[in-house]
């Protein structure tokens, strides 16, 4: 499988598009749902000390961290490319951060995990799940962290000032569409080229043909 | 619940099926959430810490396990009273700072909400059994059976990944590279677990496969996920307290629906 | 033993027809132009060197291949007359990787998940569970977890899975390649019961030969140019074919490694770089796998760690490496191999290792961290602030002796499983260490790469490098090792401790 060659298979391959999940769907985007759950493990531990350095700067500002807990569904998404893979691997990421670390927003966690990848998946799907180009990665995760800012606006800070809403929901698009969407965009490339999404099409859109 | 060693127990908590524990926190926090008012959440903490006693838990697991809510609670609440919609008398006032009566009584609120949605659903959870929610969830809640035991198997991989993690981290140590940039190195980690990860999500997905996983045929359940008087009973409590909590803060003039 | 576990069904037949795979995104055919019919009951050891499509043919009979989006099939492959994909559960499929297979949390239902997918009904699993984990001598309550068992029984429970199918093809893809010696045993006395038990046909690759030889009746060489190269009785075809396979990485039984017996090394020195007063070792604080742990590294010579699964091999390495912090005792260097560092190699700086300990990591993907093989070897040197044209010299010489240059622009993650370990060899070396520690560096290697890892410990051992190696692999220990410290195993968790001292051979 090395690089002998350079042909390129086009980035809209000829190969029958199903939007059925086979197993191998399922498998993978639960290992992403998973691991990414482990990460938002971490990042829980790591939120509250760094939103109390972000908020005082400027109160909403701490929703800048929200992308840490946005990129599971960007990154199923992208990779799996099947209608629901940015919801199921959002979800998933959130109930297993739930079961292992135990959090403070408890069983919401569900809502929250569903809304967030409810906002990646319609970009997803706007664009008819053909396209997967870096800008819709960007877009996807700018629709996460608008969900994610309204999910929360209503759930944890009620009654908030108008200035706070208005921080709070950009610095929440902004970091969706930085951590969610560049970094998994970037990672999915990356995957691609260490072969090991050599089963999807996101593995053989990007790499060369051997 | 741990996912590395299942919780075992004799305790009637231990038998009750996942789902009717998942459904009694979903609910009373389904409730909770839509009024932001401290009597409301303070009834039903209270009510909470009556029942904790037959959660099957021991006082140091409790707080083990409830800490990041007993954490984040305060601080949700903190950042409401200095930023929180102003109303009534001004306490103190600085740039965006606006700490006033009403922010307080929001904060309180906030506080209290939290801490009465967190608890329950983090105890609850101690005592379930990955396998049983799956079996639960995909016979009871009929949720696609392909999907639930994706997932459930995609958790027992959780082990193998944190051995993986370690190796990494002792690998770039050999490597010589781990002396600074602790940022770019965490960020190379997880790359490298992902690839490590999705290589092991792929064999286990040929090893499903082979065991005839995804098969059109009618699957069956070796084991059957039952729903019945206990199960009903819990969520009966979930459903008792939550009204309880409404009733008194309706009776008390203090309900506050978050959408007004 | 009740025959019924696995001989109620009856063998299935394999017919393939000028049969071809090439999967989505190659140019290249895994398998083409394959012409082959396997009678019901027959018993198949497959070999082929590594490309050849072995693993590839016994997937598609399995059934998992995956459909069109996954690659393209020409010609006929047939299993009882019927596209394997048809049937489900007629083929049973044991795999390489034991972490890999184990897909529920207790051992009871992890034998039952085929069950339940073919529809199977509920008295009826638990009646095939009992049989299937009695068949591979797995006695183990049903409610066991399955993350606490050894490879050997992780592959004996998939085996039991299988079996719980009523498969009438067993096919078997490298079942004991990632094993130890003893899980090998374990997993060949298994399969022996079940062969002995039932009809079903019998299909297994693997490179050690000797471990099925005597349980199949025929040999099927799989030609990396397409079709098939020999295929007849297993001794005929490994007298003709012989050094063909052995030069092709197959361990053919009575060739031995190929290697001449090297003459003694002479400059074994004497002088310790690592001594290790009372060590004991742990993975974690709380849990001491052995203490008083007493041996000395020497210059220039190969010491062994060996001992049973457990033992804490592995992680006295890691340890003597200076990796992970003693849990008692200590790991102290020498003043000339410190070289003004601290005395104890686990209060070295990182980029203090890499100029005097290497180590080689039993999984080679764990230590990649660059995205091609040239840029792999060169994040040690640079690490060292080396000049930036003795980096690309010293990169180029160790590209070349590792026989790496024409991948040096390829990813590491795609490299095979031989030319991984040999870059994770190469990582190392870039750097000139003065000791080498490696963990299992031959496991579930071909013939092929085990000699070259072999000749190449041997010239650094001649250069004056020291050697450290965690080894189940007995030939290999005799192959390159002065001398071996045995861990003696752990009778019980409560009960850790134990070591012999250091056998002069």
């Amino acid at each position: 499988m090395h690089a002998t060659s350079t042909l390129l298979t086009p980035a809209t391959s000829r190969q029958p598009r199903s939007y059925r999940w086979r197993v191998v769907d399922i498998v993978i985007a639960s290992v992403i749902g998973v691991a990414s759950g482990l990460i938002f493990v971490v990042w829980n531990q790591a939120y509250n000390p760094l939103s109390g350095l972000l908020t005082p700067l400027l109160p909403g500002l701490q929703a800048l961290l929200g992308g840490g807990w946005l990129f599971a569904g960007v990154l199923g998404g992208l990779i799996i490319r099947k209608p629901g893979a940015a919801i199921y691997t959002e979800l998933l990421a959130a109930v297993v951060s739930t079961l292992v670390g135990g959090t403070a927003w408890g069983a919401t966690i569900l809502v929250s995990g569903l809304v967030q990848g409810l906002g990646a998946e319609l970009v997803f799907a706007l664009f008819i799940y053909a396209n997967y180009r870096v800008y819709v990665a960007l877009l996807a995760g700018a629709g996460a962290g608008l969900a994610l800012a309204v999910n929360d606006l209503l759930l944890w800070y009620p009654g908030s000032a108008a200035p706070f809403i208005a921080v709070y929901t950009v610095s929440a698009i902004v970091s969706g569409i930085v951590v969610a969407g560049l970094l998994s965009w970037l990672a999915m490339r990356g995957l691609a080229r260490t072969g090991a999404l050599s089963r999807f099409a996101a593995g053989r859109s990007s790499r060369t043909r051997v | 619940m741990s996912l590395i060693a299942p919780p075992r127990g004799d305790r009637a908590i231990f038998r009750i099926n996942p789902v009717a524990k998942l459904a009694s926190a979903l609910l009373l926090a389904g409730v909770l959430i839509l009024t932001i008012d401290w009597v409301s959440a303070a009834v039903a903490l209270a009510c909470e810490f009556v029942l904790v006693f037959w959660a099957g838990l021991s006082l140091k697991s409790f707080v083990l396990r409830t800490l990041p809510v007993w954490i984040a609670a305060p601080t949700a609440g903190l950042t409401t009273l200095l930023y929180g919609q102003p109303a009534g008398a001004v306490y103190w006032a600085f740039g965006l700072v606006n700490v006033t009566e009403g922010s307080l009584e929001l904060a309180i609120a906030t506080t209290l909400r939290i801490l009465a949605i967190g608890l329950p659903s983090v105890v609850l959870f101690v005592t379930v059994d990955p396998t049983d929610l799956a079996d639960g969830l995909a016979q009871v809640v009929k949720l696609p059976a392909r999907f639930v035991l994706g997932g459930l198997a995609g958790l027992r991989l959780v082990g193998l990944f944190l051995g993986d993690w370690r190796a990494l981290e002792l690998a770039r140590r050999a490597r010589g590279i781990a002396d600074g940039g602790a940022g770019r190195r965490l960020l190379s980690q997880a790359f490298a677990l992902l690839v490590l990860s999705i290589r092991r999500g792929s064999k286990l997905a040929t090893a499903m496969e082979a065991r005839g996983f995804g098969a059109p045929v009618q699957r069956t359940w070796a084991r059957e996920s039952t729903f019945r008087g206990r199960e009903v009973a819990l969520i009966g409590i979930g459903l008792a307290v939550a009204l309880l909590a409404v009733g008194v803060s309706v009776a008390l003039g203090s309900w506050n629906f978050v959408l007004t | 033993m009740t025959p019924a576990a696995a001989g109620s069904v009856s063998g299935a037949s394999v017919v393939a027809r000028g049969w071809g795979w090439r999967h989505a995104g190659r140019r290249r055919w895994a398998v083409d132009g394959l012409d082959l019919r396997i009678e019901p009951g027959e018993r198949v050891l497959l070999l082929g060197a590594s490309g050849a499509g072995k693993s590839t043919l016994l997937h598609a009979l399995a059934g998992v291949l995956g459909g069109e989006e996954e690659g393209e099939q020409r010609g006929h492959l047939l299993v009882n007359g019927a596209e394997p994909t048809a049937e489900r559960g007629q083929a049973g499929l044991l795999l390489q990787d034991p972490d890999s297979q184990v897909i529920l949390a207790r051992v009871g239902d992890d034998v039952a998940f085929g069950c339940e997918n073919l529809g199977v009904p509920r008295d009826e699993i638990w009646r095939r569970v009992t049989d299937a984990l009695r068949m591979v001598g797995l006695n183990l309550p049903l409610g066991h977890p399955t993350s606490a068992l050894s490879g050997g029984q992780k592959q004996r429970l998939a085996l039991a899975g299988v079996l719980a199918m009523r498969p009438g093809l067993l096919l078997l893809d490298e079942p004991t390649a990632n094993l130890d010696p003893e899980g090998v045993l374990e997993v060949r006395e298994s399969v022996a019961r079940v062969l002995e038990n039932s009809e079903a046909t019998f299909i297994v690759i693997e490179h050690r030969v000797a471990v099925w030889q005597s349980l199949v009746n025929r040999v099927i060489v799989l030609d990396a140019a397409g079709g098939v190269l020999a295929d007849g009785h297993p001794d005929d075809v490994l007298t003709s074919q012989g050094e063909r396979l052995a030069a092709a990485g197959v361990w053919v039984p009575g060739r031995g490694s190929g290697l001449v017996a090297a003459g003694r090394r002479t400059s074994s020195g004497t002088t310790p770089l690592l001594r290790t007063p009372g060590l004991a070792i742990a993975r974690t604080k709380a849990e001491i796998i052995a203490r008083d742990l007493e041996l000395d590294v020497l210059a220039g010579t190969a010491l062994a760690l060996t001992g049973p699964n457990g033992a804490g091999k592995s992680t006295l390495a890691l340890t003597l490496a200076g990796l992970l912090k003693p849990a008692g005792g200590a790991v102290l260097a020498s003043p000339e191999f410190a070289d003004g560092a601290d005395p104890e190699p686990i209060r070295w700086r990182s980029r203090q290792l890499l100029s005097r300990i290497g180590t080689v990591f039993q999984d080679p993907e764990h230590q990649f961290v660059a995205a091609t093989v040239r840029a792999e070897l060169a994040v040690g040197p640079r690490a060292l602030k080396r000049p930036e044209a003795a980096v690309t010299a010293r990169v180029d010489e160790v590209l070349q002796r590792l026989r790496l240059d024409h991948l040096a622009e390829a990813n590491p993650f795609t490299l095979s499983g031989g030319e991984k370990r040999r870059l994770s060899v190469g990582t190392v070396l870039a750097t000139q260490p003065q000791l080498l520690v490696l963990d299992e560096p031959t496991f579930g290697q071909d013939l092929r790469t085990w000699r070259e890892i072999v000749v190449l410990l041997d010239e650094l051992l001649r250069e004056g490098t020291a050697v450290v190696a965690v080894s189940h692999d007995a030939d290999f220990v005799a192959a390159v090792f002065d001398r071996e410290f045995r861990l003696a195993g752990r009778t019980g968790a409560a009960a850790p401790l134990i070591t012999s001292g250091v056998v002069p051979r």
